[in-house]
């Protein structure tokens, strides 16, 4: 996924092999079959729970490809297979951590949440609870996870362009990037939750099976062993024997070996406090649907992340890390110039187009989530106190999603070539910290009431931030944001460690300390209903 | 239904007032026609049948999650702090870093299938009897 997704993702690496009118077609291809499918999908959009949840009409395989369609970014795919390639080892760990990540949902998340909520992660949360300031709350922190992680796929687009369509001038790069940002939102304003879930499907399937293929033909080409694959691929690193260990990247110092446990307890608890996740499980129609979402999910990012193990080897065998460092988009452009390697431009178009089609439908979905979190949670719950005309609340869902889209648009020009890759992590450390934390209590411990929720949520997030803006990712080191000031005094570049526990001790002691117990009655509801059904509305 | 919204109003009174604001910040159509048509909530979490169900669902799934949390942490701090053991070569080039990963992989995977089974056979029949029961 994007932490590994360095400045100028990708920019412009192997343009000399690269032929932008095979990857154009490429992409072109992918860009108008969606459009007309999501134009398909259109027709009966109008009802909000069309509009958020597609009906809830969706089986469980569907929602499980779209699931893990949201869940495989572009960075994901050239990051961790470069990150490999470069660092060995270390980049594979990133690979399990968000694997293993999804038990957590499958056991803990997907189905109860399915049962209890209709359209929002706030749904779940303000069951019981005070019902405006914890859906403040929870809008809040899906509308600062959302906006970090769409940031960092729009920051990452500019460099993809560059390598698909050949453009280097700032100008040239900003146009492509205000069009991308215009598809999308033509997917979420035309097709909806359920336009958005199709793209995702497609996006999935084209994405995992471009992957399998390369992993085979790169497999035989080895002889089917991997131990051939990784001395050679030992050989040809200048690191050596050491490519095939842990500490590549992280082994440094005791203070690196910290970061690295941190971030891996933020992307193992992350996954199932991601609002986008979350608001996939409603498009079914009930929890065994749910449970076999993840299921589909964890099958899907199962054989994506084999494979990228064995495609970030393979590039460390044959293209070298020499090749890969010196390409202008760095450890990036190991997947891509494996492509070429292994069956030339034409590979290469389609690898790059699919990298881009992918932050294209990872986007929609993002601008899904906070759109449907604002008009349902903000507009419909705070503003109109749960008396919104349900064709008003879509309309301010479609509006909120137009005025994302331009955020979207402006943040990812400005942000073009920046190194904002932190902010994916920060924004899985805030979804484990405010998220995960409440509502694992909500479901579980009958006494958490409104205060802990406020406190876990609001603990959690304030935490995260104030921990990344105090760490080496802002300031004082050097490749920190801000060069000029040193103001750092928090020594780890992933705040998980510090922010999951965090959370849950706020979450703890907000219960104790508040004053307004928790409502036998709705508990009782909220138990019986997460647990069998019963009363959740389809 | 009438009478549950009793008890649990009346009851709440003498504990915790507070509770009162909880209840009316349902919009009031919602509120009202949960009490008049929805099941009644305390009676089935009460009932045995509903107990039965979350106790065996609750007796896998927490130990299950505190199993590969504690098994997936375990492997990450050995990949951090025991480089050397993690180096070991066992088949060919494939050290105990790659196995254990590996194995990662597998116990997910056997995890995702024991529960799909578990859940197929002993909370998908329990939660059609507690809908039975509650006449759903």
């Amino acid at each position: 996924m994007p932490h590994l997704t360095s400045p100028a993702v990708l920019a412009a690496s192997a343009t000399d092999g690269s032929n932008p009118i095979i990857n154009t077609v490429v992409f072109g291809a992918f860009v108008a079959v969606t459009l007309f499918v999501v134009y398909r999908a259109s027709s009966r959009n109008s009802s909000a729970a069309d509009y958020y949840a597609a009906g809830s009409a969706f089986t469980g395989r569907q929602n499980g490809i779209a699931l893990s369609g949201d869940y495989l970014s572009a960075a994901s795919f050239l990051g961790i297979a470069g990150a490999i390639a470069v660092h060995g080892y270390d980049g594979f760990l990133y690979s399990i951590g968000f694997m293993v990540a999804w038990l957590v949902a499958l056991l803990l998340v997907a189905e109860l949440t399915r049962n209890t909520g209709r359209f929002t992660m706030g749904d779940v949360l303000a069951f019981r609870m005070k019902v405006r300031p914890v859906r403040a709350a929870a809008a809040t922190s899906t509308l600062v996870i959302s906006l970090f992680y769409m940031l960092a796929q729009m920051a990452g687009a500019g460099g993809l362009i560059a390598l698909l369509l050949n453009i280097h001038s700032n100008f040239g790069q900003a146009l492509i990037i205000a069009v991308v940002g215009l598809i999308m939102v033509l997917y979420v304003l035309v097709g909806g939750m359920k336009g958005t879930t199709y793209v995702q499907i497609i996006k999935a399937s084209i994405l995992i099976m471009a992957v399998v293929l390369m992993t085979v033909f790169l497999f035989g080409k080895f002889g089917f062993s991997i131990s051939n694959l990784l001395s050679q691929a030992a050989y040809n690193s200048p690191m050596g024997e050491k490519l095939i260990q842990p500490g590549g990247s992280y082994g440094a110092n005791n203070l690196t070996k910290l970061d690295f446990v941190s971030l891996a307890l933020a992307l193992v608890l992350g996954t199932a406090g991601l609002p986008h996740v979350l608001m996939r499980f409603y498009t079914v129609p009930n929890a065994r649907e749910a449970r076999r979402s993840v299921v589909w999910t964890t099958a899907c990012v199962f054989v994506f992340y084999l494979c990228t193990l064995i495609i970030g080897f393979g590039a460390a065998a044959l293209v070298g890390t020499k090749e890969i460092k010196s390409a202008p988009g760095g450890e990036n452009s190991a997947a891509p110039l494996l492509a070429l390697h292994i069956g030339g431009t034409v590979l290469l178009g389609v690898v790059a187009a699919v990298a881009f089609a992918t932050i294209l439908a990872v986007i929609a979905g993002l601008t899904m989530t906070a759109s449907a979190s604002f008009a349902h949670d903000v507009y419909a719950n705070i503003f109109k106190r749960g008396k919104a005309d349900p064709y008003d609340e879509v309309r301010v869902a479609r509006l909120t999603a137009v005025v994302i889209g331009l955020l979207a648009i402006i943040g990812g020009i400005l942000a073009n070539g920046q190194n904002i890759a932190f902010l994916v992590a920060l924004a899985f450390a805030v979804a484990a910290s405010a998220n995960l934390s409440t509502l694992l209590y909500s479901l579980f411990w009958k006494r958490f009431n409104t205060t802990g929720t406020l406190w876990g949520i609001y603990g959690g997030l304030i935490a995260c931030v104030v921990l990344v803006v105090f760490s080496p990712v802002v300031s004082g080191a050097s490749d920190s944001i801000i060069k000029a000031v040193d103001f750092h005094w928090f020594p780890l570049k992933n705040p998980g460690l510090v922010s999951i526990p965090f959370s849950f001790v706020c979450g703890f002691v907000g219960t104790l300390v508040g004053k307004g117990k928790a409502d036998p009655y709705k508990q009782a509801e909220m138990e019986v209903r997460s647990l069998t059904g019963i009363g959740s509305r389809i | 239904m009438q009478n549950v919204a009793q008890t649990s109003a009346t009851r709440n009174t003498i504990e915790d007032t507070g509770e009162i604001p909880v209840l009316f910040e349902v919009s009031e159509t919602e509120r009202l026609s949960r009490r008049q048509a929805g099941p009644d909530y305390l009676t089935i979490q009460a009932s045995p049948e509903f107990r039965g169900l979350r106790g065996r669902f609750r007796r896998f799934v927490f130990p299950m999650s505190l199993l590969f949390i504690v098994w997936y942490l375990v492997y990450v701090v050995l990949a951090a702090y025991a480089r050397d053991f993690m180096s070991i070569k066992v088949l060919g080039e494939v050290n105990v870093g790659i196995l254990l990963g590996a194995g990662q992989f597998v116990s997910t995977a056997l995890i995702t299938m024991a529960y799909l089974q578990f859940a197929k056979r002993r909370l998908d029949p329990d939660v059609e009897k507690v809908r039975r029961q509650a006449g759903v």
